[in-house]
């Protein structure tokens, strides 16, 4: 019994020592180390959470919705949550398949993050964020997600506002699309460790991308307590999200769809037409009342994440790229249309307004015959009457010979290039400033041009002039290109005759926009100025009141006197009665709106001719200038001149409609919209 | 008065309280404690499940009540016997247990929060048989090593034969038990047995050579990977906790959170936000301590260490004083098991023990824990009240 109690007697140092050891112990976390296990405790407890803001609406001039916000019940993922989970949240996406009806191979793929290898769909977005897997959640799925969180731990379901198109396709491009903002812009954003917030949009392209920050608003930011699901117990702290503003466009919903409905039937009319763009400015103000671009989709595919398919499709070749909008990022030789701005090159450059101009059926320029279109010869005429029959050979001579005066193939250390000069004073090859993203510039051809052109590809050429092009399998075209390259490397510096030939009627490395055209027009037709043009037209605050109205910038004035001007106006209101596209207009009540215009036929080097119709009305006090663009759409007068006149009649309800019923006017008299329109609530 | 009918058969009543009586010479301190770590253990179990139900916020400490009756009707039974059927009935409770453990490895048995060790009884009462080894395997222990004839005073040692049946038992039981998979319980047997076969009167080298054994085969199923990889983990969690804060450091992390930020004084009960956010797992069952930190802070930590340690000092004390070697093994089988699991189960919380599911004694929610611990109580006290002090 003593060894027994010896031993019993040893358990109870055990004991006492293991005693010592606990309270050491605890004393050590509780009381040296308290206060910063109390610092993790709050972190581990606590989260910021951002309360994205109502966005702002996208108005037209009359206050009618073309972007809208629309409530949905939205069902999110935290992807990180269920990464934590030791099946990686398997059963969690399979009693969410379940209760979604939606298949657990497309919710997996829709929530594993995006990147090299990985495509659509996947999530581009923050990996913090919960990731939306399904909008219009039925209520009672959603209830059984919330009122199951043991089930669904991770996910979440809450109401949340995405963006709605009343008017379905129109303006697509124009309005743009929100996508998921990514890590590296949430980590610029300074003070915004957002890793709870709900949505985070962001715009990507169009207005949404330009008035971004004005429309997001400001999110709210709530402190609350969460439990270890996530969930939120109680809020601590709170400020309320401030909605984003309002933005009031120029442009009309209605003579948007007058203009979407022209540009299909164009399209429809011209099947082989790879794109079409049509442009309706505000002569007055510069503000754009219309604008559209073919071909086009549905903005509603970006809501709530674009499926795979959807996404391939909008990038693809073969849809022609819908997301590009030809109106402003369209690069196309103007054609004839051009012939605005070399008319008024001629007379700045001292040829006379009023003189008298061969009209020969060609002209011969260092041996080679320039013809006219269609082998017309007009004999003497007027400039007048060259812009409205639009005589080639009349601009050829007057470009030949300001290229001789300028030293001709030797150049003169000081060059005065009349005609590159004024298309630049027009506004084109360069960006026109438009508030809408991803603006090509065109391109004038000038002499510095070429030289820059020629230094810049110098050394490809002229090594390519020794070897050739052994890859290309094509022996003749390799051997074409080998002399191609050889001459590049030679005189490749050389601006040569045929170059401002081309030139003189907007052919040849004359690129421009249908925007910018317009706008040449405009500036033409109105006081002279040349703006950059405005899509958007004021901010406004949610309670509707005004908060900025967004000026339209003049960037140039014309250097062309008001004779001049009024000169060709004149002469182009002529050209849908009596000159090339009579026909087009053929039984247009000119008594009631008289329409001014100039048609364009660009040569397309492999392709159809682009077709181009730049119009205004009414023609003796114009209002609005109207573009319509039909890349591969033959003839100005046969394609881009009867969908301008459907944007007329549309405008001025002339006609009548599909239904047979008389056309209501889309703007009466023709006349945009002057006074910014009263918001109400129902607006939003 | 009492003098009057001194001579004839005590009434029930004056056997129950009167002069030395069972209730007049009860350990009161050691009841005492127990009844205040179960008062103690309540409240947690109420805190820590408090948030689990909006409709019933007190349903999981309204059935710990239940099961701390039901364990102090036990206790009353038990501690009022005549401990000696005990070793009478050892075998048959040791084979109840073992009974019990394999019906629930056999198709009978249920999985309840991860771990495969309940017998649903139905009604919503299940049982968890590893539990009632703990006791059942402390009294065979203590019949297979005490000699049957207490005569030779002399004989301090236990027969090779006892000793080896009692490996026999404990074996089979520790393995049975870890068929489940429940390591936690597999140690708290395999320890007990140990504390059991030392103070039977094995010699010092056979000791010496015993724990050098122990270490050889814990570094042979760790080196032979025996163990589960989650096993492993959390082994590797303990040395390093951060290793994973996210997986198998979860826990640990999350216990020393709450228990740390309790600080001296605690939140207050029913104020902890971790408890209350539920940031650490099975907090009413295994880790109940760190309600007792978060909440109760280092005062509440402090007293519910020293009440246990009150229970463990007054069961040595019990045990030295037994005159018999049966009931000393019992009382010191008894104290070693619930020291090591004290021992290992505060030691989780506080990051100086790999984290394993064994519940709190007297505190964690628990119905056959709380039976068991209750019963071993109780067997401590019916000691106590028959021992003559020597």
């Amino acid at each position: 019994m003593t060894r027994l109690r010896g031993r019993l007697l040893v358990l109870q140092v055990l004991v006492i020592a293991m005693i010592v050891v606990l309270v050491v112990r605890l004393w050590q976390v509780q009381v040296v180390q308290g206060s910063r296990f109390v610092t993790v405790a709050t972190e581990t407890r606590t989260r910021e959470v951002r309360v994205p803001a109502l966005r702002g609406a996208i108005l037209d001039s009359s206050g009618r919705p073309l972007v809208r916000n629309r409530t949905t019940l939205v069902v999110s993922v935290d992807r990180g949550r269920l990464e934590r989970m030791p099946d990686g949240g398997d059963a969690v996406l399979r009693r969410l398949s379940a209760v979604l009806k939606v298949p657990l191979s497309k919710l997996k793929q829709e929530i594993r993050a995006c990147g090299p290898g990985v495509s659509r769909p996947c999530w581009p977005g923050s990996p913090y964020t919960p990731i939306p897997v399904a909008n219009n959640v039925n209520p009672r799925a959603a209830l059984q997600i919330l009122e199951r969180q043991e089930d669904f731990p991770g996910v979440t379901a809450d109401i949340q506002a995405i963006r709605d198109y009343p008017n379905g396709k129109d303006a697509a491009q124009l309005l743009g699309y929100l996508q998921p903002v990514t890590q590296s812009e949430l980590e610029k954003r300074e003070g915004l460790k957002a890793n709870y917030s709900g949505v985070d949009l962001t715009g990507r392209d169009g207005l949404e991308r330009t008035y971004d920050s004005a429309l997001r608003g400001t999110p709210g930011l709530r402190n609350v307590q969460v439990d270890r699901m996530g969930k939120v117990i109680s809020v601590n702290q709170q400020s309320d999200p401030a909605p984003g503003d309002i933005l009031v466009t120029s442009i009309d919903a209605k003579v948007q769809r007058v203009v979407e409905q022209s540009l299909d039937q164009a399209m429809r009319e011209v099947p082989n037409s790879d794109g079409a763009a049509g442009v309706v400015l505000d002569v007055k103000t510069g503000r754009v009342i219309a604008m559209a671009s073919r071909p086009t989709y549905d903005p509603k595919v970006w809501t709530g994440g674009i499926a795979e398919k959807d996404y391939r499709r909008l990038l693809s070749d073969k849809s022609g790229k819908p997301l590009v909008s030809r109106a402003i990022a369209g690069e196309y030789a103007p054609g004839s249309t051009f012939k605005i701005s070399s008319v008024s090159a001629m007379v700045a450059d001292g040829e006379p307004l009023h003189g008298t101009y061969q009209c020969p059926s060609s002209y011969n320029v260092e041996g080679r015959s320039y013809p006219n279109a269609g082998g017309m010869s007009l004999g003497a005429i007027s400039l007048h009457e060259a812009l409205v029959k639009s005589c080639d050979t009349v601009f050829y001579k007057a470009g030949y010979e300001e290229w001789l005066r300028d030293g001709g193939k030797t150049p003169k250390a000081k060059v005065k290039e009349p005609m590159p000069n004024m298309a630049k004073a027009y506004g084109f090859g360069k960006r026109t400033g438009i508030d809408l993203p991803g603006e090509s510039a065109g391109r004038i051809p000038t002499r510095a041009w070429k030289l820059d052109l020629y230094n810049s590809t110098k050394s490809e050429m002229c090594k390519r002039a020794k070897i050739g092009y052994p890859e290309m399998k094509d022996q003749s075209r390799a051997a074409f290109a080998k002399r191609l390259a050889n001459e590049n490397c030679l005189e490749g510096m050389i601006f040569h005759a045929y170059e401002a030939v081309n030139l003189s009627i907007g052919q040849g490395d004359v690129l421009v926009t249908p925007l910018q055209l317009a706008r040449a027009y405009a500036a033409l037709l109105g006081d002279g100025n040349v703006r950059s043009p405005r899509v958007g037209w004021a901010l406004m605050r949610p309670d509707g009141t005004l908060k900025q109205e967004i000026p339209v910038p003049v960037v140039a004035h014309l250097p062309v006197n008001d004779e001049t001007r009024t000169y060709i106006r004149k002469a182009l209101s002529e050209v849908p009665s009596d000159g090339t596209a009579a026909g087009a207009f053929r039984g247009f009540p000119m008594n009631i709106v008289k329409i001014g215009g100039k048609t364009g036929t660009a040569e397309v080097y492999g392709k159809e001719d682009t077709s181009w119709f730049a119009s205004f009305a009414p023609a003796d006090n114009p209002r609005l200038v109207t573009v319509v663009m039909v890349a591969q759409g033959g003839f100005g007068a046969s394609t881009a001149a009867p969908a301008v006149r459907r944007i007329w009649e549309g405008i001025f309800g002339l006609g009548k409609g599909e239904d047979g019923k008389p056309l209501k006017p889309a703007l009466p008299d023709g006349k945009p919209v002057t006074r910014l329109p009263a918001i109400s609530r129902e607006t939003q | 008065m009492t003098e009057a009918i001194g001579v004839r058969r005590r009434s029930f009543a004056s056997r129950v309280v009167g002069r030395g009586s069972v209730v007049r010479r009860m350990d009161w301190v050691l009841f005492g404690a127990v009844v205040a770590l179960s008062a103690i253990g309540t409240l947690l179990v109420w805190s820590a499940t408090r948030t689990w139900s909006s409709i019933e916020p007190t349903g999981m400490a309204k059935k710990h009540v239940l099961n701390l009756l039901i364990g102090l009707a036990l206790y009353s039974a038990v501690a009022v016997s005549d401990y000696r059927w005990l070793r009478t009935y050892a075998p048959v409770l040791y084979g109840i247990a073992v009974i019990g453990l394999i019906l629930v490895i056999s198709p009978m048995g249920s999985t309840i929060n991860g771990h495969h060790s309940w017998i649903l009884l139905g009604g919503g009462f299940a049982l968890q048989p590893a539990e009632f080894m703990k006791p059942a395997l402390v009294v065979m222990l203590a019949r297979l090593l005490v000699p049957t004839s207490e005569k030779g005073k002399t004989k301090d040692r236990p027969r090779a034969g006892g000793l080896a049946l009692s490996l026999a038992a404990a074996g089979a039981a520790a393995a049975l038990v870890m068929m489940q998979p429940d390591l936690g319980t597999t140690m708290v047997l395999m320890a007990t047995t140990g504390a059991v076969i030392v103070f039977a009167g094995i010699r010092k080298r056979w000791v010496v050579a015993g724990v050098l054994l122990a270490a050889l085969a814990a570094a042979a199923v760790w080196s032979l990977g025996l163990l589960k990889p989650y096993q492993v983990a959390r082994f590797t969690a303990l040395i390093d906790p951060s290793s994973d804060p996210r997986g198998v450091g979860y826990n640990s992390t999350q216990a020393l959170v709450a228990i740390g930020s309790g600080e001296v004084f605690g939140k207050g009960l029913f104020h902890g936000g971790q408890t209350t956010g539920r940031f650490v797992p099975e907090q009413h069952t295994d880790f109940i301590f760190t309600v007792a930190g978060e909440e109760l802070g280092f005062v509440g930590t402090v007293t519910v260490v020293a009440l246990l340690g009150v229970v463990l000092l007054r069961g040595v004390r019990i045990a030295r004083m037994c005159g018999d070697r049966f009931s000393a093994l019992v009382s010191g089988g008894i104290v070693a098991w619930l020291a090591f699991q004290t021992l290992v189960n505060v030691g989780m919380t506080i990051g100086i023990m790999p984290i394993t599911g064994v519940p709190l004694p007297f505190v964690s929610y628990g119905g056959t824990a709380t039976f068991a611990n209750m019963t071993a109580v109780a067997i401590l006290q019916a000691i106590h009240l028959r021992s003559r002090p020597v």
